[in-house]
């Protein structure tokens, strides 16, 4: 005997899962614990939020004027420090009046870091684009040429120098960092040490200390009459840095490619180049891009540990411009939650750019 | 007989200094000579023809392979891998890449072919093994035994004169070995030179012209499939096909 198919009729859900109160059920007040941790959280909101915004806002002094700030002080901030000082912040020492030059060099380095981002532009001439834009950077800021007055490098400062120090240390330590982990797996012995014990070393001491190195001791050995610039020291120093750490990071990516692919590769007649650069690297790098980012963003940031060689970038020229004025000495919670915004749009621009890489790179694993 | 196309001539090699894997071994193989290498695991079946091009470096005795003996010499070994294709166990297919990309890489990089004209070599190998419908998926979206069949046609781009097959059939599920086996058995009509590590005795029954037992890093015995299965002479062979056959 068989029985009849009888059809049922679609029926809604009895509970709907969708939607803000059910996902407020689901997720804040799912059972007692998290009910009661909800609650908390939601009463010490309520005791801060008004503080942070009567601070923040509603007894905040907007106007340049340090008397209104004295004023304020304990019951208000004062973003007049801001709008006072923005400039000696953002363009640090160099001189006052020629500060158009490095507002333009910081536009153009900063379009540039934006076009490379963007699949669009990955091509050939991107390279020339590099080439062209560093090359203005360097004359509008050093000036000496068609009539721009030469300003030296110890003046350069604030944001400029800060994205002059991080673009060119990623920059030369990313491809430094991808040749030292290949090195380190080398079959050939002394290249393998020489990369070895340049990761040991670099790795067992403090930026601080390298940064030192480069400034004041390295001097010390080049022949009297010679110098190179304190500039390129330190960029040098910090994509050493850098490119240590990086190598380790990509050298983790490495050991995750399984031994297959290389014996694939020589049993299709590649060279070693053609296979790291087809094969190997390309698995490898899509593996790490959550660490290579972290490090790019820990770059970023390091480069405020430069003021201590006297070079201002952004955190040393807000430090000093707030210090060379007793006026505007006590605001500098303001200046640094001004100087921390600027860090933190930088740093969380290159954290979503790495999700999107990602996403681009999952691609393949997608069965 | 021909000038064979692969010569060992006491071939010593060892893992480390106390693992001897390869034990005087003399073989030569003549040109479209199909042979079929079996063995229990760890008798150095694979190792044996991953020596030919040189995945593994042989300590001792003479491998000379289409007429240039192997040595540290680099481009011995780079002239010898364009005339070698080989498949692995994993497939070992590059997961960033296309099916068709993976095909048509080497011989833009290596045989510095035009792309337009790998790409037409590449569908060509592709319809030969029968998945030319899949040359732009991804080598993780294909099965198992498609990915081995692309493998194949990866081997084959480069028109090698010699094919090396290291277990193809060892990690595939029971109803896609047969694919791989068609392939192979087309392959191995056309007139290729090809040596195999397989245990799929059917298969070599059907194409091999010679079929060799290893273990622990020798040669045992070597014979043409009928008598090698009718006739084995050792205890060892006698054993092993036992427990091949035996079920």
């Amino acid at each position: 005997m068989s029985i009849p198919f009888v059809a049922i009729e679609a029926r809604p859900a009895p509970v709907s899962t969708e939607g803000l109160v059910p996902w407020m059920r689901r997720n804040l007040f799912g059972n007692p614990t998290s009910t009661v941790i909800t609650l908390i959280m939601l009463a010490l909101a309520l005791l801060w939020l008004p503080k942070l915004l009567n601070w923040a806002v509603v007894h905040a002094v907007v106007a340049a004027n340090a008397d209104q700030c004295q004023a304020a002080r304990g019951t208000g901030a004062c973003w007049g420090v801001v709008a006072e000082k923005y400039r000696l912040i953002i363009f640090g020492r160099y001189p006052f009046e020629q500060q158009w030059r490095p507002l333009v060099a910081t536009l153009l380095l900063g379009g540039l870091l934006v076009a490379s981002c963007v699949r669009h532009f990955w091509r050939p001439q991107l390279a020339l684009a590099w080439v062209v834009v560093l090359a203005l950077f360097f004359a509008l800021m050093r000036g000496g040429l068609l009539g721009l007055a030469p300003v030296e490098t110890d003046r350069w400062g604030g944001l400029p120098l800060t994205m002059l120090l991080a673009t060119l240390s990623i920059v030369g330590a990313f491809p430094l960092a991808v040749l030292v982990a290949l090195g380190r797996r080398s079959k050939m012995p002394a290249i393998k040490t020489v990369c070895v014990l340049y990761v040991e070393l670099i790795r067992g001491v403090p930026l601080v200390s390298v940064l030192f190195m480069a400034s004041f001791m390295f001097p010390l050995f080049m022949p009297p009459g010679t110098s190179i610039d304190v500039l390129v020291r330190v960029l040098v120093g910090i994509t050493l840095f850098a490119a240590a750490y990086m190598a380790e990071i990509v050298r983790g990516g490495l050991q995750a490619i399984p031994k297959g692919q290389q014996e694939a590769a020589d049993t299709l007649g590649l060279t070693y180049w053609q296979a790291q650069r087809k094969i190997i690297l390309p698995q490898a790098l899509a593996l790490v891009v959550p660490g290579i980012m972290n490090n790019f963003i820990a770059i970023f940031k390091d480069t405020s540990l430069v003021t201590i060689v006297s070079l201002y970038e952004l955190t040393g020229s807000m430090s000093l411009a707030l210090n060379s004025d007793s006026n505007w000495r006590p605001f500098k919670i303001e200046a640094y939650l001004f100087i921390a915004a600027i860090y933190f749009a930088f740093c969380f621009s290159m954290s979503r750019y790495s999700l999107w890489i990602e996403k681009q790179l999952s691609r393949s694993k997608n069965r | 007989m021909t000038e064979p196309i692969i010569t060992f001539d006491k071939v010593n090699k060892w893992y480390g200094n106390s693992f001897h894997v390869l034990r005087d071994i003399d073989l030569s193989v003549a040109k479209g000579e199909r042979i079929v290498i079996c063995g229990p695991s760890g008798s150095g079946k694979s190792t044996l023809i991953r020596c030919i091009n040189r995945l593994e470096e042989h300590q001792q005795g003479r491998l000379v392979v289409d007429g240039v003996e192997l040595t540290d010499d680099v481009k011995a070994i780079e002239a010898i891998r364009r005339q070698v294709g080989m498949v692995f166990q994993q497939f070992n297919l590059f997961p960033h890449l296309t099916v068709l990309e993976n095909l048509t890489l080497a011989p833009m990089w290596v045989g510095k072919v035009p792309k337009a004209e790998a790409e037409e070599r590449a569908m060509a190998q592709l319809k030969r093994v029968r998945i030319a419908e899949q040359a732009g998926k991804y080598p993780l979206q294909l099965s198992g035994g498609q990915q081995q069949r692309v493998a194949i046609a990866r081997a084959l781009c480069l028109t090698p004169k010699i094919m090396l097959f290291d277990e193809p059939t060892s990690a595939l599920d029971p109803e896609m070995i047969k694919e791989v086996l068609d392939v192979m058995i087309e392959l191995a009509n056309q007139g290729i030179t090809m040596l195999c590590v397989t245990h799929e005795m059917g298969f070599a029954k059907a194409v091999a012209d010679r079929v060799i037992f290893m273990d622990q890093g020798q040669i045992i015995e070597q014979n043409n499939p009928h008598d090698f299965f009718d006739h084995p002479q050792s205890e060892r062979t006698k054993d092993f096909l036992s427990k091949i056959l035996g079920h």
